[in-house]
């Protein structure tokens, strides 16, 4: 009988009707437990569990200098990102950038604008290198980010970065963000009345996207066929 | 000296001559040539002859005529296409939902090809009860199905200083719409049980960028599914089949793909997904951080550069509009580049974080249109314009371009990515 009263219950939650799109079930009572995903071990999740908060939290064992990151950056980096971190060809840059988010050409690098050391600690170990992910050890990993650190000016040629040093590095563009604020600067796009006729004085055009010239040619015909 | 190189500088230099070249070029890339002998009073030859019999397309495709409804990339914007973005052909489409095969493409690491027998997501953390599910498991738990939107946050994002990009494919195609199939997220944070102190969780992808993101739980219990299938069938690999995250109204980048591992925790993580990338750069050198939301926006598919006009006479124009904090209430359009507007007509659905389409119909005799559209959504929020925006933001955001986009219609029925003041 529980049994039959439980699934009622579940057909209520789920039911909405067709196109509302209601909010994910509004509950009552307390959650139901469906007795399906097995319970995750400590040696499974270890495996998975590689992410770093700006305060260590989740930084592995291991520690690497300067000196020896510049070896593993030269070796595994370099080819792309370039040997001072200046870039070869396309690839991100990872370095220089001071003092450029404010001008008309902001260059947005480690250096730069990264807030952590955690966000580029974090990064590195999970995606890089680029195709061959989660491959440096504990030590390159540590080494390779202080040398970029390094690279950018942040530690000096004989820092070692660990857990216990983690704290001593400061990202110069720490302070340089804030929260979204969009609901009060862009307020007075909350307008629900826009002007309908005669909004505007005539209307000129400023920028011609065909001038630039920089759209892929593909087979759709962008001609006109009215003669 | 190859044949289809010429062909290219041909066709871009007579596309730079003006109208007298166009009007020549015109005739030739004009609606495919008809055959005569399929034109009544004679029998077509689809009318005489057996075609191909059942199950010989056992995964249907497209009609052979339909080729180039394609998604496309810009190669020079990313150094390798393992890390870069294919565009939605909206110019092509109509109605509301995404073909599966032609939803835009962001990956980070390329695509990831998952076996489902191996695939896993652990959910751990702050909670009770950490847990690690099969798909299988997945499949068995109570599921929903949504419509919404997934537009990248960089969609428009090469427009900011400028018109750049001739073709909404281009300028508006880092968005689809498609009916998902999943799991609530909060009925399976329901069966960890997330601890009192859990506030932020981190939200991480299995492919070889393990991409990662901090979404408040507070969102998480709201609207987000864990999903498995799209327009009815599982999802594609390039959309982080078997599983991806749905984060209704948000920027795509925290649709993480390929979901592998949910953590929760009691702040935000600062990914470099979350601040080197996906903050929004002011004039000043400041940056918003979690600007989450997508903010309403429309744009005109047709006409539009990829889709010009063929014929003077009655038009339907068309587009979509969407907005990430609701539903859309009203889309306007302007023929006059914003001077006069006329509240077009949405048919189809009008669902919650979801596309509207919408039509305005107009007679056109060959006089110069600069063809605008406005979205509203039900918060009021109303479509700026491009300056607008620019006077609060600059032009280094890269982010959360929604300005109006204006289209130049000429006498010849082409169409160009403009910028108007
Ligand atoms: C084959 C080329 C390649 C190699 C080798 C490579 N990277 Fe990268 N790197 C990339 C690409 C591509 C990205 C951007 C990926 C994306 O955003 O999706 C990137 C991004 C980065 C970033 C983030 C930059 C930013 O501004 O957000 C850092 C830091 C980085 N790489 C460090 C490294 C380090 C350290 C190594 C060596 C251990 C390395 N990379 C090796 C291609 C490469």
């Amino acid at each position: 009988m529980s049994r039959s009263v439980s699934l009622i219950a579940a057909a209520l939650l789920l039911a909405s009707p067709a196109l509302a799109q209601d909010k994910v079930a509004v509950r009552k009572s307390p959650p139901r437990n469906y007795g399906v995903g097995q319970a995750a071990t400590p040696a499974q999740i270890a495996g998975w569990d590689i992410d770093v908060r700006p305060d260590g939290q989740g930084a592995p064992p291991g520690k690497g200098s300067v000196k020896d990151g510049e070896k593993v950056y030269l070796e595994k980096c370099a080819a792309c990102h370039g040997e001072f971190g200046e870039s070869a060809g396309r690839w991100p840059q990872l370095a220089q950038g001071k003092g450029t988010l404010a001008s008309h050409d902001p260059v947005k690098t480690v250096g730069s604008y990264f807030p952590y050391l955690s966000s580029v600690f974090d990064y590195i170990r999970r995606a890089m290198p680029f195709g061959d992910a989660q491959s440096l050890s504990n030590d390159e990993l540590y080494a390779v980010v202080a040398f970029v650190l390094n690279l950018n000016d942040i530690v000096d040629d004989k820092f070692v970065l660990s857990k216990e040093t983690w704290s001593r590095v400061k990202m110069p563009n720490e302070n340089g963000f804030y929260d979204d604020d969009r609901e009060k600067s862009e307020k007075a796009f909350w307008n629900s009345r826009p002007c309908m006729t005669d909004c505007r004085p005539p209307v000129k055009i400023t920028g011609h996207a065909a001038v630039i010239d920089v759209t892929p040619e593909d087979k759709t015909p962008r001609k006109g066929g009215v003669e | 000296m190859t044949d289809s190189n010429d062909d290219t500088r041909t066709s871009r230099r007579r596309f730079l001559t003006g109208a007298a070249g166009l009007a020549a070029a015109g005739a030739a890339g004009a609606a495919r040539a008809e055959n005569p002998k399929n034109l009544p009073p004679n029998v077509a030859d689809w009318s005489k002859h057996l075609g191909d019999g059942v199950a010989v397309r056992p995964y249907g495709h497209p009609s052979k005529f339909e080729k180039d409804v394609i998604r496309r990339d810009v190669q020079w914007l990313t150094a390798s296409r393992e890390s870069s973005v294919s565009f939605t052909p909206l110019h092509e489409l109509d109605g509301i939902i995404t073909p599966n095969g032609l939803c835009f493409e962001r990956h980070h690491s390329g695509i990831a090809e998952i076996d489902p027998d191996d695939y896993r997501l652990i959910l751990h953390g702050l909670v009770d009860r950490p847990l690690i599910f099969t798909l299988e498991n997945l499949k068995r738990l109570p599921r929903v199905n949504r419509i919404y939107f997934l537009e990248c946050a960089a969609n428009s994002g090469m427009e900011w200083r400028g018109a750049q990009l001739n073709g909404c494919q281009y300028t508006h195609g880092m968005i689809h719409t498609v009916q998902y199939t999943g799991v609530p997220l909060k009925l399976l944070l329901e069966q960890a049980g997330v601890k009192a102190t859990g506030k932020w969780l981190l939200v991480e992808g299995g492919d070889a960028s393990g991409l990662d993101r901090s979404l408040p739980l507070s969102k998480a219990l709201d609207d987000c599914l864990v999903a498995y299938r799209q327009n009815g069938e599982m999802l594609r690999p390039e959309q982080g089949y078997p599983v991806r995250l749905v984060v209704p109204g948000w920027q795509g980048n925290i649709w993480i793909k390929w979901l592998r591992r949910i953590e929760v925790g009691d702040q935000p993580w600062y990914t470099r997904e979350e601040t080197a990338k996906y903050t929004d750069l002011m004039e000043n050198g400041k940056a918003r951080k979690f600007t989450f939301v997508m903010d309403a926006k429309s744009v005109i598919t047709s006409p539009s550069p990829q889709a010009p006009i063929r014929r003077k006479g009655f038009q339907v124009i068309s587009g979509l509009a969407w907005s990430g904090r609701g539903k859309i209430k009203r889309v306007d359009v302007s023929l006059d580049g914003g001077r006069n507007w006329r509240t077009a007509r949405i048919d189809g659905p009008v669902l919650d974080k979801c596309c509207v389409r919408f039509y305005a119909e107009a007679e056109w005799n060959g006089e110069p249109w600069l063809l605008q559209s406005r979205a509203m959504d039900e918060t009021g929020y109303t479509q700026p314009s491009k300056d607008a925006l620019r006077k609060i933001r600059g032009v280094n955001s890269i982010y959360h371009n929604n300005g109006i986009q204006t289209w130049a219609l000429k006498a010849n029925g082409e169409v160009e990515n403009v910028e108007v003041g």
